[in-house]
C-alpha cells in the first residue's frame, strides 16, 4: 500500500513543538499520517509520543509549528475545532457520562431535537450507526454497568456520530484483558478498511506490530523516524527509540556503601491499589532503582510500604525491627519518607509559601507547645533553599509561580530537612531542566553517601542505571527480576521488561 | 504591572475599601452614624455572629462547611438557660461552649467516619441538634431572669460591653492560632491539598474534626452570650446565623475552595454586614430593600475577589 505520496494527508505536522512550563517536550516533528491507515506512535517514557497524540487529536495546540488537516490549516484547535473537521480523540481516562445510557452518550450534545424537545429517533440511529461500525451495544444499557472495552467502543461510536474520519487513541489497551483487546484491534482494523484513520499511541510494542501500517517513533521529544511496520522487527524498533549515541548526562559517582546491613526488608507487599506481592530490600546507604513501564505498580509498592495505601497482605521490617499497620504520619517518625510522584498533586500545598511547604512534615521540630518558632523554621528553610539552589531564593515566595524544577527542588528539600534514613523517592527529576536534575541527582548520591537507604523509582531507565546500586524490574506490582546496573544497558533492560510483559500475557490468557 | 498590583491590592483589601466607603457615606447622610455610641451598638450586637464566623473561618479553610451551627447555637441557648434555672446560673453559661463543642465533634466525626461532605453531614445534624432542642425546652421559652445570668450579655467593662471584649479577645486568640501555631498550619495545608498533607504526615481527619469541634464551641460561646443578653433560652435562636456566618467569612474575601484566608477578613465581613443594616436602621430607609441591598453587595464583593482567580 505505497499509495501514500499522491492522497492528501489526514494530518500533516510540520515543526510541531509544545513545551510545558518552559520545559519542551516535542521538538520539531514533522510527520504526514495519511488517511486509511493505522498509524502507532512509539517511544520510552516521556518521549512525547502521548503529547503528540493529544496535539494531533486536538487537545493540545502546538506552541511552535502548524498542522493541516485534509489540506488546510487547523487553526484554532481545540477538542471542538478538532471534531467539526472530523478528529476526534479518544483518552486514556473515558469521557463518557456513566449514569447515562449507550444511547445518550453516544449522541450526547448532537440529540436530534425539535424545539428542544428530544426527538425518540435515537435507539434508530444507534442501530444504524452500529450496523455500519460492526460494534454490538445494548442501547439502553446503563454506561457504569458496561466493561470498559464497552465503554472504549461507545467512545468510538461517539466518534463516529460526529462523522470523525480520524480517531486518536492514547494508550486504549492499558486496562483491557487480553480478549479485550483483540476486540480493540478488529475494531481498529474495521475502521481503516473504510477508509478512516487511527492513530494508536501505546507502549505495547506487540499491539503496534500487530495492527499498525506505519509506526512513528519519538525519543526525548523529538521524532526519530516512520516506518512500515511489516518491515520492521520489536528489536528493531525498541533500537530506534533508545538510539545510539545518546548523549550521556554524566551522574554522580557511585560510593559503595561501607556495612550490608539492611535498612528495608519488604515481603510480599500487596495493596488494593496495585502492590501485588513485591519482595525486596534496601541496604544502608545504598541506592536501589525499581523499574518498570508505565502502570506497572512501581509507585504503588512505595505507596503501600510507606503506608499511604493499607497493605492487604505483606511484611516491612524497618532495620531488623517488623513494622506494621504503617501509615505515613508513623513512617515519618520512624525515619521513612516519601517524595511523591506528582509534586502538583500530591506534594506541594500551592496555597501556602515556600518555607511552610519545606517545614510542613517537621513541624514539631520548630514549635514550642505547638507555637512555631518562626525565627529557627526560616532559619533551616533558609539553608536548604541556599543548598539546593531553589529560585527566586524566597522564603515567603508563592509556589504556584515557581518553574516546574524550582518546585521539584522545593519538594525534595522538604523531605531532606530532616536526614531520613529510609528515603523513598518516586519520579525525583520529572519534568525538569538539567541544571535542576543535576542537583537532585548529587542530593540523591550525598544521601545514601551519608547512610540513608534509597528507593529510586523512575520512567527514565538510564537515571535508574546511572544512579543505583542494584535494580529491580517491576512488572503488575511484583519484583520480576533483579538487575546490577554496572552491568546492564538501557537496550537490555528495555527488553527484559518486553519480555516480562509477554510472559504475563500468557499466563493471563491460558 | 502597577495598574495590576493596584488592582492586586483592591481584591486583597476589597472588604475594607467597601467599610470605609460605607462608613463615609453613612457619615455624611446622617449625624447620627458617626458615634462612639451608635459604634459600640453595633459590635455589641454583632459580637455573638461575629465569633461564630471567626470559627467558620477555619472549617472553611479547611475545605469544609458548616451549616450546623445556628442549630448548635440554638442547643447552647436552651442548654444554658434550662441549667441556670435548674444548677446554677454560671454554670449554664459556662456550658453552652461545652455543649458547642461537643456538637461540633459529632459533626466532624459524622463526616469523616461516613465519609460524606461536610455540606450534606451538617445539613442534617442541623436537624437533629435542633430538634434536640425543641424537646429538651419542650418547645416553649426558658425565661432566666437573674443577674447572675445577664451579666455577660449585658454588662460591660471599662465602657465597652462585655461581649465586645469576648469577641476581641476571641477573634485575636483564633488570629494566633491560625498564624503562629503547628495546628494552623496544619489547618492551611489540609485545606490547600488534603492528598499532600497526609503524604506529609498530618492526621487529616483529625484536624478536620477539630475545625468543626471549634466551629461548635464558637457557637455555644455565641449563645451563652445571646442567651445571657436576651435572658430567654430557645429553640428557635440562631435560626439563619448559619449562613450569614458563611456570607461573612465569603464577604471577607477568605477562598471558599479553602487553603487560605484570615480572621480579620470575616471580623469585617460581619461588619460590613452589620452596617448596610445600621444604615437602613439610621437612614430610615424601606426595610423592604434590606435583603436585596445586602445580597447585591456581597455578589458585588465575591465577584471582585473572584475576578482575580480567573486565568
Amino acid at each position: 500500500m505505497n499509495t501514500y505520496a499522491t492522497t492528501v494527508p489526514a494530518i500533516r505536522a510540520k515543526g510541531i513543538g509544545v513545551a510545558f512550563g518552559g520545559i519542551s517536550v516535542l521538538r520539531d516533528v514533522t510527520l504526514d499520517i495519511m488517511p486509511g491507515e493505522i498509524h502507532g506512535l512509539i517511544g520510552e517514557n516521556g518521549a512525547g509520543k502521548s503529547t503528540l497524540g493529544k496535539v494531533l487529536g486536538g487537545y493540545y495546540s502546538a506552541s511552535a509549528g502548524a498542522l493541516e488537516v485534509f489540506g488546510t490549516r487547523a487553526h484554532p484547535w481545540n477538542p471542538p475545532a478538532a471534531l467539526a473537521r472530523g478528529v476526534a480523540i479518544m483518552h486514556q481516562e473515558l469521557q463518557l457520562v456513566p449514569d447515562l445510557t449507550v444511547a445518550q452518550n453516544v449522541f450526547l450534545g448532537i440529540e436530534e431535537h425539535r424545539f428542544c424537545v428530544l426527538k425518540t429517533t435515537e435507539a434508530a440511529r444507534l442501530d444504524a450507526l452500529m450496523a455500519s461500525s460492526g460494534f454490538q451495544l445494548q442501547p439502553n444499557a446503563v454506561v457504569s454497568t458496561l466493561p470498559i472495552a464497552d465503554q472504549q467502543k461507545i467512545e468510538i461510536l461517539r466518534a463516529l456520530a460526529r462523522h470523525a474520519k480520524v480517531i486518536v487513541m492514547d494508550e486504549p489497551t492499558s486496562s483491557l484483558s487480553k480478549g479485550e483487546i483483540t476486540q480493540l484491534h478488529e475494531a481498529m482494523k474495521a475502521l481503516r478498511d473504510e477508509g478512516r484513520t487511527v492513530i494508536y499511541v501505546s507502549h505495547f510494542l506487540d499491539d503496534i506490530m500487530e495492527t499498525t501500517d506505519r509506526v512513528t517513533v519519538l525519543r526525548d521529544g523529538a521524532l526519530v523516524a516512520t516506518k512500515i511496520t511489516a518491515q520492521e522487527t520489536k528489536s528493531s524498533l525498541v533500537s530506534a527509540m533508545l538510539g545510539d549515541g545518546k548523549t550521556e548526562t554524566p551522574f554522580p559517582q557511585k560510593k559503595i556503601p561501607a556495612n550490608r546491613t539492611a535498612a528495608l526488608q519488604v515481603t510480599g507487599i500487596a495493596s488494593r491499589n496495585g502492590a501485588n506481592g513485591a519482595t525486596l530490600h534496601v541496604n544502608k546507604g545504598e541506592i536501589v532503582g525499581l523499574i518498570g513501564l508505565v502502570g506497572s505498580g512501581r509507585s504503588e509498592i512505595a505507596r503501600a510500604i510507606i503506608g499511604a495505601d493499607p497493605a492487604t497482605s505483606g511484611e516491612v521490617v524497618l532495620e531488623g525491627a517488623v513494622y506494621g499497620k504503617a501509615s505515613v504520619a508513623k513512617s515519618n517518625d520512624l525515619g521513612m519518607v516519601m517524595v511523591p510522584e506528582d509534586r502538583r498533586k500530591q506534594g506541594l500545598v500551592m496555597t501556602i509559601p515556600v518555607c511552610a511547604n519545606m517545614t510542613l512534615p517537621h513541624l514539631s521540630q520548630f514549635s514550642l507547645a505547638g507555637i512555631i518558632r518562626s525565627g529557627l523554621e526560616r532559619l533551616r528553610a533558609g539553608k536548604l533553599i541556599d543548598h539546593f539552589s531553589v529560585r527566586p531564593a524566597d522564603l515567603d515566595g508563592n509556589i504556584l509561580n515557581y518553574s516546574g524544577g524550582n518546585q521539584q527542588k522545593v519538594l525534595i528539600s522538604k523531605w531532606l530537612m530532616e536526614d531520613p534514613r529510609i528515603i523513598l523517592l518516586d519520579e525525583p527529576s520529572r519534568g525538569v531542566d538539567v541544571g535542576a536534575r543535576e542537583t537532585i541527582h548529587n542530593a540523591i548520591a550525598e544521601l545514601a553517601e551519608k547512610g540513608a537507604a534509597v528507593l529510586l523509582i523512575s520512567s527514565e531507565i538510564e537515571e535508574v542505571l546511572g544512579l543505583a546500586h542494584r535494580a529491580y524490574l517491576v512488572d503488575r506490582g511484583r519484583i520480576v527480576e533483579e538487575i546490577d546496573p554496572a552491568t546492564s544497558d538501557v537496550a537490555e533492560v528495555l527488553a527484559a521488561l518486553f519480555r516480562h510483559q509477554g510472559t504475563g500475557k500468557l499466563e493471563e490468557a491460558s | 504591572m502597577t495598574f495590576v498590583s493596584l488592582t492586586r491590592f483592591f481584591q486583597n483589601y476589597a472588604v475594607l475599601i467597601m467599610i470605609i466607603v460605607l462608613m463615609i457615606v453613612l457619615s455624611l447622610m446622617s449625624d447620627s452614624f458617626l458615634t462612639i455610641r451608635n459604634l459600640l451598638n453595633i459590635l455589641n450586637q454583632n459580637a455573638p455572629l461575629a465569633i461564630m464566623a471567626s470559627a467558620m473561618t477555619f472549617v472553611i479553610i479547611a475545605g469544609g462547611f458548616d451549616l450546623s451551627v445556628g442549630a448548635i447555637f440554638a442547643m447552647g441557648s436552651v442548654c444554658s438557660a434550662w441549667l441556670a434555672l435548674n444548677v446554677d446560673p454560671y454554670f449554664g453559661l459556662m456550658m453552652a461552649p461545652v455543649v458547642g463543642l461537643c456538637l461540633g465533634m459529632l459533626n466532624g466525626l459524622a463526616i469523616t467516619l461516613l465519609h460524606v461532605h461536610s455540606f450534606l453531614a451538617t445539613i442534617a445534624t442541623s436537624l437533629i441538634f435542633k430538634g434536640v432542642a425543641v424537646v429538651i425546652s419542650d418547645g416553649r421559652l426558658i425565661p432566666v431572669r437573674m443577674a447572675e445570668f445577664t451579666w455577660l450579655g449585658r454588662g460591660s467593662f471599662g465602657g465597652v460591653f462585655i461581649a465586645v471584649w469576648v469577641m476581641i479577645a476571641f477573634a485575636l486568640i483564633l488570629t494566633f492560632v491560625l498564624t503562629r501555631t503547628t495546628y494552623g498550619r496544619k489547618v492551611l495545608s489540609v485545606g490547600g491539598n488534603e492528598e499532600a498533607s497526609i503524604l506529609s504526615g498530618i492526621r487529616t481527619n483529625r484536624i478536620k474534626i477539630s475545625t468543626f469541634a471549634l466551629a461548635g464551641l464558637a457557637a455555644g460561646l455565641a449563645s451563652s452570650i445571646s442567651v445571657s443578653r436576651i435572658s430567654m433560652g430557645q429553640a428557635s435562636a440562631g435560626a439563619g446565623m448559619e449562613l450569614q456566618a458563611i456570607a461573612a467569612v465569603i464577604l471577607g474575601g477568605t477562598s471558599i475552595y479553602g487553603g487560605s484566608g484570615a480572621i480579620w477578613r470575616s471580623v469585617a465581613g460581619v461588619l460590613l454586614l452589620a452596617l448596610i443594616n445600621n444604615g437602613f436602621n439610621i437612614l430610615n430607609a424601606d426595610p423592604f430593600y434590606r435583603d436585596l441591598t445586602t445580597g447585591l453587595i456581597i455578589l458585588a464583593a465575591i465577584g471582585i475577589s473572584a475576578a482575580g482567580k480567573r486565568r
